[in-house]
């Protein structure tokens, strides 16, 4: 694949653009890339680097001057991705996560799209969400596409506290938000699974190239599983089916 | 024995910050770790620790820490003094280490104007790490503390410090001056002419919201071109500068998310990182344009320059009579001379003392 562009963060990091525009292509061919860069990293054919962090449309190498230089490292990376092509990558693990759809932008977000509230709920759940990257938070997944005309932009006024769990949607993509924290995402529901926790070897459930699909639940529900996930009686990473 | 330090008084917003969290950026997780790396790194040589071990990051009021059941190794960065308390009560300055015995205490006091400074303890920390680093990112939880320090919390240190006496850099660095140096991009073709002359020659304020994730800035307006004032959200390092739609600029620092949204007009580099954390709201600053092999350059002479201060090492306090010094002498030898310096042999003394 071409590289579209190798953008400078001074001397400690590199950004390799590989696609335009968010959606399922670009996912493909930043997942290629990242699988080829991660295993150049992991053999140290890439002096000096450091790690990799995953965007929609590009990927981040973070590097110590004192041990590489950034036109080496560019010149390399391009060479590799002149024969890596884009993949619609199956391998992902396929995700079921408990959702509560009693979010409080429902009935805003229904006036909006022109739906009702069981429609939107219908179609979200029915979809097929792909992680494309993970950011913003510590493991939080932005994920896409949603389906035809259920995009809205942000909020106007972004919320100062969007409770742990929350699940949001804006510009055609759906959020898991893993910490309270400022949001201006339109929140549809709730989802009990911790999406980050340090003490696992693995600390972010998802990763970039997973799919998840919703699982309504009622709010009773939604306390049983929060409740047995806290007293440790269910394990997050059993919402994750077998790849296929 | 395994000595532990308290915090009497924990401070305004203290953590336990090193280097920065390895291989979470992936996963979203941000570097965090000391907004002042030069100073970690110098406090460290100073401890004899290794260079990215866990420092103390106060910030607005200054706590005050005693050693419990073993001797403490401590040094306080740049903006920071205290008062030990003790068998040899002490004012001990910037880029000093010192010991706290058992019982005894250090209150400090960061100076007026400085926003955070560094602590560093010497000897390991007997906390596990998570992400290969002992820093703290409130927000997310994570590190072994997972929030500011609060008073009566402990730190569990390994083993038990030597006391080699007090010993502080020959040279120790000098507050530099001039403009920030700053590499052009990641994304230049989003704003216009005007904005990149305007951006590397006027001068800018600090604002008063600024914190651990970024430093607002306050000065001309910054133009976007016709491409606008919104990306496709890419990867950010500390010292990027991200201009939103109101044209005013934020560098962000070591907490900052690891994406993001606005377009990036410069990165200050590594070099001159350091400097970001001790300017304080109301300070003015200016930037320069260099290259990225520049940078480079001035990475490896940093680094050069921080290791030539490191070697040169010599008493500090020198010149005072060392009452604990004095006592355990006269316990096991009898009566000396306090002011010869053969009686001392973990106090060094200064080579031009006459």
């Amino acid at each position: 694949m071409e590289l579209i562009a190798a953008r400078p963060l001074a001397d400690r990091a590199v950004t390799f653009e590989l696609a335009t525009r968010v959606g399922p292509e670009a996912a493909a061919r930043v997942g290629a890339a990242q699988a080829r860069l991660a295993a150049m990293l992991e053999s140290g054919e890439l002096p000096g680097a450091l790690e990799l962090s995953r965007a929609f449309c590009s990927i981040t190498l973070h590097y110590d001057p004192l041990q590489g230089r950034q036109a080496d490292l560019v010149a390399r990376v391009r060479v590799a991705l002149e024969d890596t092509a884009p993949e619609a990558r199956e391998g992902g693990r396929l995700w079921r996560l408990p959702c509560c759809y009693e979010g409080e932008d429902l009935d805003d977000l229904a006036a909006r799209l022109e739906l009702t509230r069981e429609e939107i709920v219908t179609r979200h759940a029915a979809n097929e969400h792909q992680v494309y990257a993970i950011g913003f938070l510590p493991g939080l997944p932005f994920m896409g596409e949603l389906p035809e005309g259920f995009s809205v932009p942000r909020r106007t006024s972004p919320r100062t506290r969007v409770p742990q769990g929350s699940v949001a949607i804006a510009n055609g993509l759906t959020v898991i938000y893993p910490f309270e924290s400022p949001g201006g995402w339109h929140i549809v529901g709730r989802c009990p699974v911790p999406l980050f926790e340090t003490e696992r070897a693995a600390p972010a459930l998802l990763e970039a190239g997973d799919r998840v699909r919703f699982d309504p639940v009622s709010m009773k529900e939604f306390g049983r599983i929060e409740a047995a996930l806290a007293r440790g009686t269910i394990d997050p990473a059993s919402f994750a089916e077998t790849a296929r | 024995m395994n000595a532990r330090l308290l915090l009497l008084r924990a401070g305004a917003r203290s953590l336990l910050q090193d280097t920065g969290f390895r291989g979470g950026r992936g996963i979203g997780v941000p570097a965090a770790g000391a907004l002042d790396g030069d100073a970690l790194y110098l406090l460290n040589r100073l401890l004899g620790n290794a260079s990215d071990a866990a420092a103390i990051e106060v910030a607005l009021v200054a706590p005050k820490l005693r050693a419990e059941d073993g001797s403490t190794r401590l040094a306080l960065g740049p903006g920071l003094s205290g008062q030990v308390s003790g068998d040899n009560p002490r004012h001990v300055n910037a880029w000093t280490a010192f010991t706290l015995h058992p019982g005894e205490t250090v209150a400090l006091t960061l100076d007026a104007g400085c926003p955070v400074a560094l602590i560093g303890i010497g000897g390991e920390i007997d906390l596990p790490m998570s992400l290969r680093s002992r820093s703290t990112l409130p927000r997310a939880g994570l590190g072994p503390i997972g929030r500011r320090l609060e008073d009566g919390d402990v730190l569990p240190i390994q083993g038990s410090a030597r006391d080699p006496g007090d010993l502080t850099f020959a040279a120790p660095p000098r507050a530099e001056t001039g403009p920030l140096r700053a590499v052009p991009g990641p994304q230049t073709e989003w704003f216009t002419d005007a904005a990149h002359e305007t951006f590397f020659g006027a001068d800018y304020g600090v604002s008063v919201e600024t914190d651990r994730m970024g430093m607002r800035l306050e000065g001309p307006r910054l133009t976007h071109s016709e491409r606008g004032a919104d990306i496709v959200s890419d990867g950010i390092a500390p010292g990027a500068i991200q201009v939103p739609g109101s044209g005013q600029p934020i560098v962000l620092l070591a907490d900052a998310q690891t994406t993001g949204g606005y377009p990036k007009i410069a990165t200050v580099i590594g070099a001159d990182l350091s400097r970001l954390a001790r300017l304080a709201p109301g300070d003015r600053l200016r930037f320069t344009a260099v290259s990225i092999e520049e940078a480079e350059t001035a990475a490896r002479a940093r680094r050069a320059e921080l290791d030539r201060i490191a070697e040169a090492v010599i008493p500090a306090n020198a010149g005072r009579i060392d009452l604990r010094a004095l006592w355990q002498v006269n316990l096991v030898g009898g009566a000396v001379d306090a002011l010869r310096p053969d009686h001392f042999p973990h106090h060094a003394e200064p080579e031009d003392r006459p």
